[in-house]
């Protein structure tokens, strides 16, 4: 009688988990409403009750910005090539700062939804996705700050500044992929919380954000391609201030490399992901 | 499966590793290396406590099957099986349709946002979806009558609002399954009521409900049928009205003793060691059921590792709805207090009257701390052990309509004609 509703019916196996797990995107695409309203409720939580509101997003970046052009552009003279220091450094800190916030967010909020995660059932990559997409709305209003910088020092971007959402989607990827791993780890091991504001901190020294690549000499700069972030800070750079910026090579071999790393560390955070959180209820 | 059968477990088990070992015999690299070969790792050193063993049941749809037994059999795990927060460790089970939990209220509910943002956010945790959630949203909002705060954070409620809008949210769930656990073990009576008369409707409208309570007249009045499950295993099945009474007189419920194992108590409680409660009536038996005209002795059994300066040893008495009757200390006498203002180490029973004449009938929870006032709290376990109180004998019961309140003295009343 009902073969029609049944078909339409999930019928959900409930059985012991061992091993490999596929990652479900179906099901994720189900519970997208979930990641939407985690991603809003993340944001709203982060700026109410504070007296700056979403200054907050333009001030932090702003404040960094005159002290490293004060410290690193002035003092220590770091040279950033044609551009004057302070929208030499922006344009790094635009996609830093927002791989920073996605990276802690998505490694951290797992434990701190611990309520959740042990009474009521969703796919919980949610969580970390939610964490890394929160910080696009904080990179959407800092990047009005970089539009008006631009206008302030006459840069004209160069066309490449289509290729932008390119490398946001690298520096993305790379966030979920690291936050994957580390939120998953973070389940069991609490050193991460620990270890996660001191990784991002030296992460962000063997970035060129305070300086540019051109500084390492030529031997070591293939080092520079295993770190995928520095793919992206330095394909900001290029196709923000290309134009001026004699060094600002276009994206090379080693940006291929970059690209691979990210897709590396994705699948594989994804597949550990996938098969520890069936514990995560037992012993977050 | 039978076209019928929604619900349907075969031989599910659950296990869980208990005590200190779980953290010890890990580092990080072997348990990377184990998780990523996909192995389960045996800890020879570790307890294992299986939660479940063995459970088969199957449930129609539009049953509304009760689930009960003591704290700790493994009810909760269950339905939590059920709704795929944990996998079994062994087993099977098939479930046609969407499941959802009535949980613990409020999971999910953020403080810092208003009562609307609350309602779509819990609603999207809970697995409805917007459109859904947008229908209902009128419906949400009546129901847990805080329409006029709907765009107050809801840290600004009451709790008593907190708790509406809460269930509210969670009882508009539209799934097909709903597993309920202990939803009705907060609030005040009229909220209990309410909550109540909506679970009725929502059995009524031909879902699928497993419904865990320990309160029994919630249990019989909603279910046709009920399981009991003890140390995680099904012991039976069946009609409710049967079940219930099976459950209350079998002991399976309690026994009127508590004990504590060494691994059950913290390691907090140093040096305190608590060993067991026990109900006594006054023929000296250790009982589940006490009469309300007799006396009745509560012993509390622990030992003391090494002397405790000023420690208290005493009960919280409650009803089943969590309401406090009383509390009270072994040192509250002054010439106790004196005497034992330093407690030697050595193993003592602290024992106390509750006089005749005094508790009304039902059931009533004791729960026990030890702590010395103001400098720690060794132990403390608010539910360590319920009796029941018969009332025959009591006062007025040549009416036999239940008295409300917890208590139930012997007053001394005189009737003054007046001119």
């Amino acid at each position: 009688m009902t073969l029609k509703t049944q078909s339409e019916t999930p019928v959900v196996i409930l059985r012991p988990t061992r091993g490999w797990s596929a990652l479900n995107l179906r099901e994720l695409w189900v519970y997208r409403e979930l990641i939407y309203f985690l991603t809003w409720r993340d944001l709203k939580v982060r700026y109410k009750q504070t007296a700056l509101g979403v200054t907050w997003i333009v001030l932090q970046p702003v404040v960094e910005m005159v002290v490293f052009s004060l410290l690193f552009g002035g003092l220590l003279g770091v040279p950033s090539g044609e551009v004057p220091y302070p929208i030499f450094a922006f344009a790094a800190l635009l996609p830093w700062n927002y791989f920073q916030g996605a990276l802690t967010r998505s490694s951290t909020t797992l434990v701190g939804s611990a309520n959740l995660i042990s009474k009521v059932y969703f796919p919980r990559l949610v969580i970390p996705i939610s964490g890394v997409l929160s910080g696009l709305v904080d990179f959407l209003v800092a990047s009005v700050v970089m539009v008006v910088l631009m206008i302030i020092y006459q840069i004209a971007p160069t066309p490449a500044v289509v290729l932008l959402p390119f490398f946001l989607l690298l520096a993305v990827l790379t966030a979920l992929g690291f936050g994957m791993w580390l939120s998953a780890l973070n389940v069991r091991f609490r050193d991460i919380n620990h270890l996660v504001p001191f990784i991002v901190r030296v992460w962000m020294y063997v970035t060129p954000v305070i300086y540019g690549s051109s500084i390492i000499p030529e031997r070591f700069r293939w080092l520079m391609g295993l770190n995928p972030m520095s793919g992206v800070v330095e394909g900001f750079r290029w196709a923000l201030l290309g134009n001026q910026l004699a060094d600002a090579a276009p994206p090379g071999p080693l940006f291929a490399v970059s690209i691979l790393i990210t897709l590396a560390v994705l699948v594989s955070g994804a597949v550990f992901f996938r098969s520890t959180e069936r514990t995560f209820a037992d012993i977050i | 499966m039978a076209s019928d059968t929604v619900i349907r477990v075969e031989k599910l088990s659950k296990r869980y590793v208990i005590g200190a070992s779980q953290e010890r015999s890990d580092t990080l690299r072997d348990w990377i290396v184990s998780t990523l070969r996909g192995r389960n790792r045996k800890r020879s050193d570790g307890n294992v406590l299986w939660a479940l063993r063995d459970i088969s049941f199957e449930v129609k749809r539009g049953e509304v099957l009760g689930i009960i037994g003591r704290n700790g059999a493994g009810k909760s795990t269950l339905l939590k099986v059920l709704s795929r927060v944990t996998d079994p460790t062994e087993g099977y089970g098939e479930i046609r349709g969407r499941v959802g939990s009535l949980l613990e209220v409020g999971t999910g509910f953020h403080p810092e946002l208003t009562g609307r943002e609350n309602i779509f956010l819990n609603g999207a945790i809970l697995g409805m979806k917007r459109t859904e959630i947008e229908r209902k949203f009128d419906e949400i909002v009546d129901f847990a009558e805080v329409s006029k705060f709907i765009d107050t954070p809801v840290k600004r409620y009451s709790s008593g609002m907190y708790l509406r809008l809460a269930f509210a949210v969670a009882a508009h769930l539209e799934q097909e399954i709903l597993v309920v656990d202990e939803v009705l073990a907060v609030g005040d009576a009229e909220f209990q009521r309410k909550c109540l008369g909506k679970m009725s409707d929502v059995a009524q409208e031909g879902r699928t409900v497993l419904f865990v309570s320990h309160n029994m007249s919630a249990i019989l009045r909603l279910t046709e049928q009920t399981m009991v499950i003890d140390k995680g295993r099904l012991i039976m099945r069946a009609p409710s009205a049967q079940a219930v009474d099976y459950y209350l007189s079998s002991g399976y419920s309690e026994t009127g003793e508590r004990r504590y194992d060494a691994d059950e108590v913290p390691d907090s409680a140093r040096p305190f060691r608590p060993l067991a409660v026990r109900v006594v009536n006054p023929q000296g038996r250790v009982v589940n059921t006490v009469r309300s005209m007799e006396p009745t002795t509560i012993e509390l059994e622990y030992c003391l590792d090494q002397p405790i300066t000023g420690l208290r040893v005493g009960i919280y008495l409650l009803s089943t709805r969590g309401e406090y009757v009383f509390t009270s200390f072994d040192t509250d006498a002054p010439d106790l207090y004196e005497e034992y203002a330093v407690r030697p180490a050595g193993h003592y029973i602290s024992r106390c009257t509750v006089p005749p004449d005094f508790l009304n009938e039902g059931r009533f929870v004791i729960g026990i701390n030890a702590s010395s006032y103001r400098i720690q709290r060794y132990f403390q376990d608010e539910q360590a052990l319920t009796f029941t109180v018969d009332p025959a004998g009591a006062p007025g019961m040549q009416w036999p309509e239940p008295r409300l309140g917890a208590v139930r003295p012997r007053l001394s009343w005189q009737i003054e004609a007046q001119k």
